[in-house]
């Protein structure tokens, strides 16, 4: 906000040291679209009820419009920029375009994040388990299924 | 059977390797130097003549460069679908003496960011007199009751002209109406007489992208519009329309939409954006919060139908009855061509030799529907195939059975006297039962529809 008090914040962003001016109010997913150029974390509902601007704060999905720049001073920020690597895609991403697990695209960086946190922690969940990790994100065309079955083809790739 | 090439097989999405990489590009990552942000100030309340509005205190807001009001809109008031001759034109860009929803902008903040558009909206002083809403568009069509169009009635005229699909002159009537065949006659010689009320709910189409649009007044005095719009051209000759710009002047560059479902097809976002860019000689953003999109984007059409079948001892229709009731809320928007729609599927499929249908577009003090997913024929057909079970209940027979002897055949005739060349329910019928593992009846399966 127009506050004269700004904070010097750095983090690592995918890897990258990143050093912003933020004033206390701001939130991550305003400073990373806005400051940062970052654009595949979106707005969706700005309260935290549909999943678009998740982004993984080390290594724990986070929903950067409720989360205050402040506060990841220090930390270890991803988005899905930062899954690829030398234009190598992951395989949740390769798994997402073989299952058609997108329509519109505006969710899907979330889906995406919400599952490599999911299989960082748990290499080999079950259904219900992928179900419930994937139930905080909101998707409005091609339904859940797709997501699911691309979901569970990495699980079972593993 | 011939083996199908495309049919059945999956395509890959054109974006799937953007989708998944998050490099697609929507409207809400547009920005340019110096770039504003929009916000409205709304009505608080559903219906209201407005008394005062003092906007200094947001214009005393650091940051906020301007405040719009309907003073400033070239052509404030409009008919979404102008274009194909519908009117007369009855919703204010910018509200005027009246406010006729909840949410219905009033002014838009224009401000160096987004926080300051939000600090001056809400600093707007509103004294608005509050008057009685109208809620349900049955007590709008009464007699007696507010009235809140200019024309004097509650519900759109069609047949005089306005309705974009009638010459002018004619007198005009408040519904759509579709006649055929002798409906009385065949509700003297019917066995059984089946009424039945169906009544479905407003419904929004909450894409994770809210409304959002960016538009750029260009040195050469054009204007270019991003805009997360499904229908470019839409926006066009409506912007054009309300700023009195030759279309020519405006580019509109569509993104990817973030997901529409009909939602989308209004300019609603488009030409205050438009207006704000003009106004100020800035490019100008206005993205829709998440409260906004429930609240005052379109939504589809709360649908009230009453249908009324005159059938025959061996469970044929001979004649409908229907009345359409079509909540259009407090704008035409894309409405009165909603009811058309709806009015003339009041027979769904099936082979309704006489019928009687009329269509009511009636606006009341609520957030204005338009267009979504099929809109018209899917309201119309929830009824219709409710009252199909209801009827084949009540008169004691299979509703499979009565569906595949009421399916239109080739050569039937629709109620609008179209011919039907290609009628394929029966043979859908009997797929959608082998899919289900349902064991039709033998005569049900030799059924086809060839005549």
């Amino acid at each position: 906000m127009s506050s004269s008090k700004v904070n010097i914040i750095r983090f690592v962003l995918n890897d990258e040291p990143v050093e912003v001016l933020v004033p206390p109010t701001e939130i991550l997913l305003n400073t990373l679209r806005e400051r940062v150029n970052v654009k595949s974390i979106r707005y969706g509902c700005g309260e935290g009820s549909c999943g678009a601007c998740t982004v993984l704060v080390d290594g724990k999905p986070r929903l950067s419009c409720l989360t205050l720049t402040i506060s990841v001073d220090g930390r270890d920020v991803t988005t899905v920029e930062g899954l690829s690597k030398d234009g190598e895609l992951h395989p949740i991403q390769k798994a997402f375009i073989e299952h058609n697990a997108a329509q519109c695209g505006y969710c899907t960086p979330g889906f995406i994040l919400l599952l490599k946190a999911l299989l960082d922690r748990n290499p080999n969940p079950s259904r219900d388990e992928v179900i419930d990790s994937l139930s905080s994100n909101l998707c409005r065309c091609t339904g859940y299924k797709n997501i699911l079955e691309a979901a569970m083809s990495v699980v079972r790739r593993r | 059977m011939m083996e199908l090439s495309t049919i059945g097989k999956p395509v890959p999405n054109f974006y799937a390797q953007s989708h998944a990489t998050g490099q697609t590009q929507y409207v809400d990552d547009v920005s340019f130097p110096g770039m504003l942000w929009a916000k409205a100030f709304r009505s608080p309340v559903p219906r209201g003549r407005i008394k005062r509005i003092d906007y200094q205190k947001a214009l005393n807001v650091p940051g906020v460069v301007s405040v719009l009001t309907s003073k400033d809109v070239p052509n404030n008031l409009t008919v979404d679908l102008f274009m194909i001759g519908v009117g007369p034109p009855d919703e204010p860009v910018l509200a005027e003496e009246y406010v006729n929803y909840i949410g219905e902008p009033i002014c838009l903040v224009v401000a160096k960011d987004q926080y300051a558009a939000q600090k001056g909206a809400e600093r707007i002083e509103a004294d608005i007199e509050e008057l009685e809403p109208l809620l349900d568009p049955e007590e709008a069509l009464r007699p007696g009751a507010p009235i809140i169009k200019s024309w004097g009635h509650n519900a759109f005229i069609y047949g005089s002209g306005t309705d974009g699909a009638t010459p002018p002159g004619g007198q005009g009537r408040p519904y759509f109406q579709v006649k055929r065949g002798d409906v009385e006659r065949a509700f003297q010689s019917a066995d059984h007489v089946i009424k039945g009320e169906y009544v479905m709910h407003p419904q929004e189409h909450a894409p994770i992208e809210t409304h959002v649009c960016v538009a750029k007044p260009e040195p050469d005095g054009r204007l270019t519009i991003y805009s997360s719009s499904q229908a470019p051209y839409f926006v066009r000759s409506n912007v054009a329309n309300v700023l009195k710009m030759q279309e020519s002047k405006i580019r509109v560059i569509s993104l990817n939409v973030g997901g529409g479902f009909g939602g989308k097809v209004d300019p609603d976002i488009e030409q205050l954006t438009a207006l704000a860019a003009l106004k100020t000689n800035r490019p100008v953003k206005w993205r829709w919060t998440r409260e906004e999109e429930f609240t005052v984007s379109t939504v589809r059409a709360g649908t009230k139908v009453y249908l009324e079948d005159a059938v025959s001892r061996d469970g044929l229709i001979l004649g409908r009855k229907g009345r359409l009731i079509h909540d259009a809320g407090a704008y035409s928007k894309t409405s009165p061509y909603g009811v058309i729609k709806a009015t003339v599927n009041l027979s769904g499929p099936y082979r309704i030799p006489s019928a009687y249908y009329q269509g009511y577009c009636v606006y009341t003090n609520k957030q204005p529907s338009s267009a979504m997913r099929g809109y018209g024929a899917y309201e119309s057909t929830f009824a219709v195939e409710l009252h199909m079970e209801r009827i084949a209940k009540s008169i004691g027979i299979d509703s499979w059975e009565f569906r595949f002897k009421n399916a239109y055949r080739r050569g039937d005739v629709s109620v609008t006297g179209k011919v039907m060349e290609d009628a394929y329910l029966i043979e859908v019928m009997k797929e959608a039962a082998r899919l289900a593992n349902l064991r039709l009846p033998e005569h049900l399966l030799l059924m086809s529809s060839e005549r």
